[in-house]
C-alpha cells in the first residue's frame, strides 16, 4: 500500500502517541520491580528509575524465607481453586436449564437472578449472614458468599443459546437425557467460553480483598492481597512472630514492599499474556446482553 | 434461539389441554435437578440477607439475634440524615464518581480511535496487550504501586518533578491533589480495558465508508470527524447513560485503599463509611440503614436513566 506523505507523518504521530500510552501504562509497574531489586542506598539517592540500581536479590531472599508469605501464597491458590470449581459448577448447572424456552417457572427464576444484580442487602446484612452460617474466621466465608456470579451466568446462558439445537435434538433421539445432553454435547462445544469464565472467577479472586477485610480477622487465614495490604499500606512487618525472620530491621521497608508487590502481581503477569484473548472474548459476549 | 423455535414453543401449549406443574416437572426432572443447587445459593447469599435489611429497623442486641431485639422504626435513619459524616460520604461519593464521569469516561474512547489508526497489525496487538494488562491488577497491588511512585522525596514522580526544577507535590496527602491522583490511578486502571467495547464498535464499520470517503479526497483526521466518531456515537451514549444510572454507587476497594486519613474529607465514601460505622463500630442499624438508603438511589438512578435509554431509541439494560 502506498501512502502519501500527510499520511505518512500522520503515522508517526499515532505510533508515538501509542508508544506515549504504552510507556504510561507499564512505567509504574517497571519502576516497583526496579525499586523491589535495587539498594537502599541506591533508592533514597532517587537513581532509581526503570533499572535497578545495584542490582540484588535480598528482598526477595527474605520473602521466600518468611514462611508465613509462602503459606498465603499456596492458600490463595488453593482458595481461587476451589472457589472457581464451584463457581464454575453452579455457573453451568444454572446457565443451562435456563436456556430452554419449555421450561416452566423459567421466566421467574430469571427474574430472580437479574434482581440480584440491581439490588442487594448491603454489608451489614450480609456480614450477618457469614455471622450466623458460623463462617467468619474460616476459608467458606472468601468462597461461598460469592461464588455465583449472575454476570457470568447471563453470558453462558447467552453462548449456550446460540449453538445449534439440532444437535441436542438428535442426542436424546438416542435416548440421552437432559444432563447427558449437557455433558456430551454442550459442554465440549463450550470449552472456549468455559475458559474464560474460569479466568472471570479465578482473577476476580485472587485479586478479591473486601471479603478478606471483612470476615477474616486470624491473620494465618489472610489470603494474599490482605496480607499484601498489611505490609505495604499499614507498614506492618512481613512477620514479626517468626525469629529468624527479622529481616524488616535489616531492609529498608520499600524496596521490601516493592518485591512484596512484585510477588503478588508475578502470578496475573505470567498468565496473562497466553490468556488475554479468552478475557476479551468473554467481554464481548457479555456486553450483548449486559 | 431460531424464531420458528420461539413460535412453535409459544403455539403449542394453546392446543394441547392444559397440565399441571406435576406434568412438567415429571418431564423436565432433570433440568430442575440442575436448578437446585444455583436458586439455594440465590435464596441463601442474595435473599436472605435482603430480609436482613430489618435490621435498619431494629436495635440490634447481639444476644438476642435479629428476631429477637426490639423494633425502633424509622430511628436509625433518622440519625443518619442527622449526621454530618453520612452527608460528607454521599458527597465524595458523587465527586469521585463524577470526576470518572467527567475525566475517566472519555479517555477509553479516545485510546481506542487512536490505536484503531495505528496501521501495524503486530504494533496494535502488542500496544493493546500492554494497555489492558492494569485491569488485571488488583487495588492493593495498585495502591502499593501508588505509594511507591508517588512517595515523597525518592518515588519516581517526584524526582521527575525535581529534576525538572518544581517543588514536591503533596499527591496523596492533600485533598485537590488525592482528588486528581484517586481520578488519574482510575484512567490507568480501566482506560485500556474500556477501549475494547468501542474497538469493536469501530470494527462494525463497513469498510465501504471509508473507501467511499478517500475517493472523496478525505483525510485521517476527517474520516475520523465523519465516519468514526458518528459510527460509535451510540455505544457512547448508551455508556454515558448507564454510567449515570451507577453514579450513586461506588466500589470499596479503591477509595478505600488509596484513601488515608489526611484526606478523608474527600476519601470517606458510602462504601468505607458503611464499612467504618458497621463493623469498626458496630452500629448495625446504621450502617444497614446507610446501605439501603444507597440501594434504593441506586435502584432509581439505573431504572430512570434506563428509561431514558430506551426511549431515546438505544437499547437499556432492560
Amino acid at each position: 500500500m502506498v501512502y502519501k506523505t500527510s499520511d505518512k507523518v500522520f503515522n508517526i504521530f499515532i505510533n508515538v502517541i501509542t508508544l506515549i500510552c504504552v510507556i504510561l501504562c507499564l512505567f509504574p509497574v517497571l519502576n516497583v520491580v526496579a525499586v523491589s531489586l535495587s539498594s537502599n542506598s541506591a533508592i533514597l539517592a532517587s537513581k532509581v528509575f526503570v533499572w535497578p540500581v545495584n542490582l540484588n536479590f535480598e528482598s526477595y531472599k527474605a520473602i521466600l524465607k518468611d514462611s508465613t508469605m509462602i503459606w498465603s501464597l499456596v492458600y490463595t491458590v488453593i482458595i481461587t481453586l476451589v472457589y472457581t470449581v464451584i463457581g464454575m459448577f453452579l455457573t453451568i448447572c444454572a446457565a443451562y436449564p435456563l436456556t430452554k424456552q419449555r421450561l416452566k417457572g423459567r421466566n421467574a427464576i430469571m427474574l430472580m437472578i437479574i434482581f440480584t444484580m440491581y439490588f442487594s442487602g448491603g454489608l451489614i446484612p450480609d456480614y450477618m449472614l457469614v455471622k450466623n452460617l458460623h463462617m467468619l474466621d474460616s476459608s467458606w466465608s472468601l468462597i461461598l458468599p460469592g461464588v455465583l456470579s449472575a454476570f457470568n451466568l447471563i453470558v453462558l446462558k447467552t453462548f449456550f443459546t446460540s449453538l445449534p439445537e439440532s444437535l441436542e435434538e438428535s442426542a436424546i433421539l438416542d435416548g440421552c437425557n437432559d444432563i447427558g445432553v449437557l455433558f456430551k454435547i454442550v459442554l465440549p462445544l463450550s470449552k472456549p467460553v468455559l475458559a474464560t469464565l474460569s479466568l472471570f472467577y479465578a482473577v476476580g479472586k485472587w485479586n478479591s480483598f473486601m471479603d478478606a477485610l471483612f470476615y477474616i480477622t486470624d491473620s494465618k487465614l489472610y489470603p494474599l492481597q490482605l496480607k499484601l495490604y498489611q505490609i505495604i499500606v499499614n507498614s506492618q512487618t512481613v512477620d514479626a512472630s517468626i525469629g529468624d525472620g527479622n529481616m524488616s530491621q535489616n531492609l529498608l521497608p520499600e524496596s521490601l514492599k516493592a518485591a512484596c508487590v512484585v510477588f503478588a502481581t508475578l502470578p496475573i503477569v505470567l498468565v496473562y499474556p497466553k490468556l488475554q484473548k479468552y478475557f476479551v472474548s468473554g467481554i464481548m459476549i457479555g456486553a450483548v446482553k449486559g | 434461539m431460531g424464531k420458528t423455535n420461539t413460535a412453535v414453543s409459544k403455539a403449542l401449549p394453546n392446543k394441547l389441554p392444559k397440565k399441571g406443574f406435576g406434568h412438567y416437572l415429571k418431564r423436565d426432572i432433570y433440568l430442575y435437578l440442575l436448578l437446585v443447587l444455583p436458586v439455594a445459593y440465590f435464596i441463601l447469599f442474595k435473599y436472605v440477607p435482603m430480609y436482613g435489611i430489618v435490621i435498619a429497623f431494629k436495635e440490634y442486641n447481639i444476644f438476642q439475634g435479629v428476631f429477637a431485639s426490639p423494633w425502633i422504626g424509622w430511628d436509625a435513619f433518622r440519625e443518619v440524615f442527622r449526621s454530618d459524616d453520612f452527608y460528607r460520604a454521599l458527597k465524595n461519593t458523587f465527586l469521585l464518581n463524577g470526576f470518572d464521569m467527567i475525566f475517566g469516561f472519555p479517555a477509553p474512547i479516545i485510546l481506542a480511535i487512536i490505536i484503531n489508526e495505528v496501521r501495524s497489525v503486530r504494533y496494535k496487538r502488542i500496544s493493546q496487550t500492554m494497555l489492558y494488562l492494569p485491569h488485571f491488577l488488583s487495588w492493593v497491588i495498585i495502591g502499593g504501586i501508588a505509594l511507591q511512585i508517588f512517595a515523597p522525596n525518592f518515588g519516581m514522580i517526584d524526582t521527575i518533578i525535581k529534576s525538572m526544577g518544581f517543588k514536591t507535590i503533596p499527591f496523596l496527602t492533600e485533598k485537590w491533589h488525592w482528588l486528581a491522583t484517586y481520578t488519574g490511578i482510575g484512567i490507568w486502571q480501566s482506560a485500556g480495558w474500556g477501549m475494547i467495547i468501542y474497538l469493536a464498535a469501530i470494527t462494525g464499520i463497513p469498510s465501504e465508508l471509508y473507501e467511499a470517503a478517500d475517493v472523496d479526497g478525505a483525510g485521517r483526521l476527517r474520516k475520523i470527524w465523519s465516519i468514526t466518531l458518528p459510527a460509535i456515537k451510540p455505544t457512547i451514549i448508551i455508556l454515558f447513560i448507564l454510567n449515570i444510572g451507577k453514579i450513586s454507587m461506588i466500589g470499596f476497594d479503591r477509595p478505600y485503599i488509596l484513601g488515608n486519613q489526611q484526606v478523608k474529607d474527600f476519601s470517606d465514601v458510602i462504601s468505607t463509611y458503611v464499612y467504618r460505622v458497621g463493623l469498626q463500630s458496630s452500629r448495625y442499624n446504621i450502617a444497614t440503614a446507610v446501605g439501603l438508603f444507597q440501594s434504593v438511589v441506586g435502584l432509581v438512578f439505573l431504572s430512570v436513566t434506563n428509561w431514558i435509554a430506551n426511549k431515546s431509541g438505544e437499547q437499556g439494560i432492560w
